[in-house]
């Protein structure tokens, strides 16, 4: 292969990362839910779908992409708050597969509405003016928008970071995923704490969907997709582990995009490839405790 | 299974209760309501549709009913059954009767395949693997154009009489069509019965209930559960086969999420873990999203809403509320 040089396959990295930053988006939101309410959330990629049609839908009214940054996450949050306190909570103390067959049905629900609302078709989700173009990172010109990506999720990451270690509401959550009996006995309103988990994962999700739109477009269907994806992402970082669900998500994006560089027709089979291996290698994901899923 | 178990004294004139002689002829009764099932229905067609569903939620019920491993890749299952017997047919000219234990066969493979990788983790794990790994099966069977069509689908299926022993049957009828699958598909049930009928059937049952306790009663777990996922490939493949040659062409999104999706809702639907579950399912899931269909486009929202309100209200479904009302 004559124009490959290490230029092109830094450049590639970097494109990897892009990616993988909505990887570890998606699948942190998924990973904190699942730590803290054991749901495995099957309309997390409804949750990002919808948030990329926030988007839409605010663009549409004359706002700009900032406006649409601070209002997706708010919007789609609230509306994990509803599903979480009327269609989750019931199902607590049913068993395991209940609440993720229940967000099963729920994700045709959501999908099905966003096309009676928006239509079948998809949309078109222009990158922001001042995001346009590329710009030299040194190895190459990397396009704005995606070090915009990297940026905005480091930012998400950092936030959660301090929120989860440095308040008091943050150590009452890893407390609770700790031993939620525990953090019962000392009088805290578990219920309250798990509504508010679920909030977060999906205002993020919601986030995630957002910044992907001017990357893939919108369409309804676009988080079925991701979501199998994720699962991927959670299985070989580990299921509940934040800091799996970032090296591996980063990892993911890396190895889709070099495959798409060599291999391009085998680029989705890849990660399928490497969630087969870490299972051979190491069951229980990168950062997964042994035997906590039994 | 329970109700024979529990051996009422049979000596003094105890009323047998319908569901008791239910049980004990399962297969057989369920073989008449599918003899009888095209005679009430208005489209043979949609009659054939609702067999072969049946008989694909009854694979998966077997993992998810009575072994209780949740699978969100069934539709690898279906699907490679379908593939396999399609290309038997279409790229080599094998006659129906060797492309059916072909399609068999790919279901078996296919499950041996994902079971050995999915097996390893455990609980809510099983669920995400199994619909990742069906996902990447997906992609595999999409980008191998030359095979299997990719975008296309798999066309050129063509069997137009099914001749058995010299007595040649018009395939095109759908009535005979119908019937034709109806033989396979009652074979199936007595297979299954049987299954669940000997020991190894109680120990898969054993598994769901208490893990632990079977392990220590010297049962392998990681063994059952195996050859359990590998036995619901080998229905789920025959299910395929047929589907291909009821529809003479296998689309690509025969390996889709949705179709995962779809067996799950139809299993729950009709009962988890019962033996006429799978069959009722199918026929409300089919019967509904065809009429539903006719009023509106958006027939998921009503099939998604209906799910939702089964999970939240009625997670015994159609059949399992039944039995139990038919419970002394």
């Amino acid at each position: 292969m004559a124009g490959l040089s290490l230029d092109l396959i830094a450049l590639q990295l970097f494109a990897g990362l892009a990616l993988g930053a909505i990887y570890v988006l998606f699948a942190i939101g998924l990973s904190l839910i699942f730590g803290m309410l054991t749901v495995v959330n099957f309309a997390h990629g409804a949750f990002y779908m919808v948030g990329a049609y926030v988007g839409v839908y605010i663009l549409g009214l004359g706002g700009n992409f900032w406006i649409c940054l601070i209002a997706v996450p708010l919007v789609v949050g609230l509306f994990g708050l509803v599903v979480e306190r009327f269609l989750i909570r019931p199902l607590y103390g049913r068993g395991i597969d209940y609440p993720l067959l229940l967000t099963f049905g729920l994700s045709y629900v959501m999908v099905e509405l966003i096309r009676i609302l928006f239509g079948k078709t998809g949309y078109p989700f222009d990158t922001p003016e001042i995001l346009q173009g590329a710009v030299d990172i040194g190895v190459g010109y990397f396009p704005l928008y995606r070090l915009f990506v990297i940026g905005a999720t480091a930012f998400v990451l950092l936030a959660l970071w301090l929120f989860l270690e440095k308040t008091s509401f943050g150590l009452i959550i890893r407390a609770g995923a700790r031993d939620p009996q525990i953090v019962r006995v000392l009088g805290v309103d578990v219920g309250r704490v798990w509504l508010i988990v679920f909030g977060l994962g999906t205002a993020i999700a919601g986030f995630a969907g957002l910044l992907a739109a001017p990357l893939q477009g919108v369409i309804p269907e676009m988080g079925s997709t991701i979501l199998a994806e994720a699962f991927v992402v959670t299985v070989v970082g580990g299921m509940g582990s934040i800091g799996g669900a970032v090296l591996a998500g980063l990892l993911v994006g890396v190895v889709v995009s070099m495959t798409s560089l060599f291999a391009p027709e085998m680029a989705k089979v890849s990660i399928f490839a490497l969630m087969a291996v870490v299972l051979i290698v190491r069951p229980q994901g990168f950062f997964g405790r042994a035997g906590l899923m039994s | 299974m329970n109700e024979i178990t529990r051996s009422c004294p049979q000596t003094q004139a105890v009323p047998v209760s319908w569901l008791q002689f239910a049980t004990r002829h399962r297969a057989s009764l369920a073989s008449l309501a599918v003899l009888v099932f095209p005679l009430v229905m208005p489209f043979t067609a949609l009659a054939a549709n609702i067999l072969i569903y049946g008989l694909y939620a009854l694979g998966f019920n077997l993992v998810y009913g009575y072994l209780g491993l949740l699978s969100f890749g069934h539709a690898a299952l279906f699907g490679t059954g379908a593939y396999f017997c399609g290309i038997a047919i279409a790229h080599f000219g094998l006659p129906w009767f060797a492309a059916i234990p072909l399609g068999i066969l790919g279901g078996l493979l296919m499950a041996a395949l994902i079971g050995v990788l999915a097996i390893r983790t455990r609980g809510i794990y099983f669920a995400m693997v199994t619909m990742a790994l069906a996902q990447c099966v997906y992609y595999l069977f999409y980008q191998a154009v030359d095979w299997t069509g990719g975008e296309n689908g798999l066309r050129g299926i063509n069997v137009h009489v099914i001749d058995i022993f010299g007595v040649r049957l018009d395939f095109i009828n759908p009535l005979t069509r119908y019937y034709v699958i109806a033989a396979f598909v009652i074979a199936a049930f007595f297979v299954l019965s049987r299954i669940l009928a000997s020991p190894f059937g109680a120990v898969i049952e054993a598994v769901r209930e208490n893990e632990t306790r079977a392990r220590a009663s010297g049962y392998d777990v990681t063994r059952t559960r195996l050859i359990t996922f590998v036995l619901s490939g080998g229905f789920c493949g025959l299910a395929g086969a047929l589907q291909a040659l009821h529809l003479s062409i296998v689309p690509i999104e025969i390996l889709y999420y949705d179709t995962s999706g779809e067996v799950v809702m139809i299993a729950l639907l009709g009962g988890m873990g019962t033996f006429f579950g799978p069959m009722v399912g199918a026929a409300a899931f089919l019967l509904l999203e065809n009429l539903v269909s006719l009023w509106t486009v958006h027939w998921q929202l009503v099939v998604g809403a209906i799910f939702m309100i089964c999970v939240l209200f009625f997670p015994a479904g159609i059949w399992g509320t039944l039995i139990s009302r038919g419970k002394p």
